[in-house]
């Protein structure tokens, strides 16, 4: 891989739902050490963007490549294995099993004898985890739930780690925290991150860059600091 | 050390084999040894089917079918070809678990009532093999199965049937056990939750439904395989449609995802129609009702519900 590569090239995708295209040719890369944010307005294609980058919607074109690789064939396990993690949207905890063997799910695939130094880490981050570990991750508030799906992905060590609208039903002083650990993520862990967001202000604050999603279609791209001063997104995303 | 054994996956087996060796004791009468013997069997197979409805929560309405070619092999491979009863029943369990990972392949994709119905299509297109090939298998008379017998030695009477399936019982809820804490059991409670997050965990979903197809495939042709060389015979019933509900049934009785429970499941169906022959002509309607007030009372089945009202009420 050449170093001037882009750690995910997304370019010219397309996703549809049955006959109904969703995404009508996207086009965006993230580079290795950034915290990329997508913002856009309900139903801009944020989400779908996001599963058919995993590998859990199909693509019906364009194309898709990880880390020099093109990945738009490889299945969603495959992409796991090479590198991306995705925190689904609302979520999507297993509320049934116990909060550790949530995280140990995160680390399915791995064999190596790190886990259990990646757990410690995990644990670290958010010690509300570890005070609960045997329970049953059901019973865990919104933002514990964000914070255990934060958890579980980041226990497959991922190069890059997908988050669908982390702040979604969270209290503000919720949304920080969490917005804060992203934060901590990327500069300590060099995790690369690539965030959903319909809170613009908050994903654009910390974002590296920035692309504005509207009706499938990228709308406008940038640095988070621009972004948040252009008038066009102030009036559409941020109210004001 | 006390803990490890406390573990489910050795408290349950363990439980299992103080259970087999008490109820030895306490059972007075070959009769009573033989029907235990038909609830060890019936357990192993609805432990297998546990595996796949409770854990993995997949449903299938054809799992008659894999017990039938169980079965059928103990008595077709002597007969046709001489080999021995165990060989038999090795080649019967190898073959359910290759049927179960050709059919498992296209039928895992649906879900829920598709799958249900799938399966059912399966389970009756074996069922009817069986009846028709009558120059194999007897036909709807069924046919005879070869004694076993080992190292010279013929295996005969019930006392020794209960012991060879009571251990049979305890060595699949061990391995069930094992499967269930291992890896592949939280990814399959885990797909049984979420098919996506467990995608994006990294779980290949469609290869973790086949694997646990196949191994509930493999349990039911072997209990096929035992209940055969128990009662020396077979008959097309036991690869039917009727007994695939049946075998449903003692799983949800039971309790979805309890390995103890599905001993439990077993063990209703099984003794309680020998019981309530004395109602005569009233027999299934009181089996019905008692089932329905267990699923009313214990809306978790008899194992799980039991545990929760019992740690409830100590709250
Ligand atoms: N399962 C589905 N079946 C059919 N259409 C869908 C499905 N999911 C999404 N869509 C459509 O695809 C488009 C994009 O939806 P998507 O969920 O990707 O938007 P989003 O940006 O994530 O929205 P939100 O901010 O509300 O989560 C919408 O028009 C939506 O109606
Ligand atoms: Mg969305």
């Amino acid at each position: 891989m050449r170093s001037t590569d882009p750690l995910l090239e997304v370019s010219g995708l397309r996703s549809a739902y049955g006959r109904i295209e969703a995404l009508h040719g996207v086009s965006l890369q993230v580079d290795a050490g950034e915290i990329v944010a997508l913002v856009g307005g309900n139903g801009a294609g944020k989400t779908t963007l996001l599963r058919t980058i995993s590998g859990v919607q199909p693509m019906s074109g364009g194309g898709l490549s990880f880390a020099g690789r093109d990945i738009s064939r490889a299945s969603p396990h495959a992409r796991v294995a090479a590198g991306i993690a995705q925190v689904p949207e609302g979520r999507q905890i297993f509320a049934p099993l116990a909060i550790e063997d949530n995280l140990r799910l995160g680390a399915y695939l791995r064999k190596d004898a790190e886990i259990a130094a990646d757990l410690a880490r995990v644990y670290d981050l958010f010690p509300v985890l570890k005070e609960r570990r045997k329970n049953p991750a059901g019973g865990l508030s919104g933002g514990q739930q964000q914070m255990l799906a934060i958890g579980r992905a980041l226990m497959s060590r991922p190069k890059l780690l997908l988050l669908d609208e982390p702040s979604m039903g969270l209290a503000p002083v919720l949304v920080d925290q969490v917005f804060e650990i992203i934060t901590r993520l990327n500069r300590e862990d060099g995790v690369t991150v690539f965030l959903v967001e319909q809170n613009a202000f908050a994903a654009l604050s910390i974002a590296t860059r920035g692309y504005v999603i509207e009706t499938g279609e990228i709308a406008m791209e940038g640095k988070g600091s621009d972004l948040l001063a252009d008038d066009r997104v102030r009036e559409a995303y941020l109210g004001v | 050390m006390l803990k490890t054994v406390l573990a489910p996956r050795f408290a349950v087996p363990l439980v299992l084999a103080v259970l087999v060796v008490g109820l030895s004791f306490a059972l007075p009468s070959n009769f009573y040894l033989r029907v235990a013997a038909l609830v060890w069997i019936s357990a192993l197979a609805v432990i297998g089917l546990n595996l796949l409805m409770g854990y993995a929560g997949q449903v299938s309405l054809g799992h008659a079918g894999f017990f039938g070619i169980g079965a059928y092999a103990v008595a077709v491979l002597p007969a046709q070809f001489s080999l021995h009863p165990l060989l038999a029943a090795l080649a019967g369990a190898l073959a359910a678990g290759l049927l179960a990972y050709v059919v498992g392949r296209p039928i895992l994709r649906l879900k829920g009532h598709y799958l249900a119905v799938a399966t059912l299509g399966f389970g009756m297109l074996i069922a009817m093999t069986i009846s028709n090939e009558a120059w194999l298998t007897g036909g709807p008379d069924g046919m005879p199965v070869e004694r076993l017998t080992l190292l010279g030695w013929r295996v005969r009477g019930a006392d020794t049937w209960y012991w060879i399936t009571g251990g049979l019982l305890v060595i699949g809820a061990w391995i069930a056990g094992n499967l269930v804490a291992s890896p592949t059991g939280r990814a399959l409670r885990a797909l049984h939750d979420s098919e996506v997050a467990a995608r994006v965990a990294g779980i290949d979903v469609a290869r973790a439904k086949l694997t646990v197809f196949v191994i509930s495939a493999v349990y039911a042709a072997v209990a096929g395989a035992a209940l055969a060389l128990v009662n020396g015979f077979v008959t097309p019933d036991k690869a039917n449609f009727m007994h695939s509900i049946e075998l449903v049934t003692m799983v949800v009785l039971g309790g979805m995802g309890s390995i103890l429970g599905s001993v439990a499941g077993a063990a209703i169906l099984v003794v309680l129609p020998q019981v309530l022959t004395s109602f005569h002509d009233y027999e299934h309607m009181v089996l019905g009702l008692i089932m329905m007030v267990i699923m009313i009372v214990l809306r978790s089945g008899i194992v799980p519900g039991l545990a929760s009202l019992l740690t409830g009420r100590r709250k």
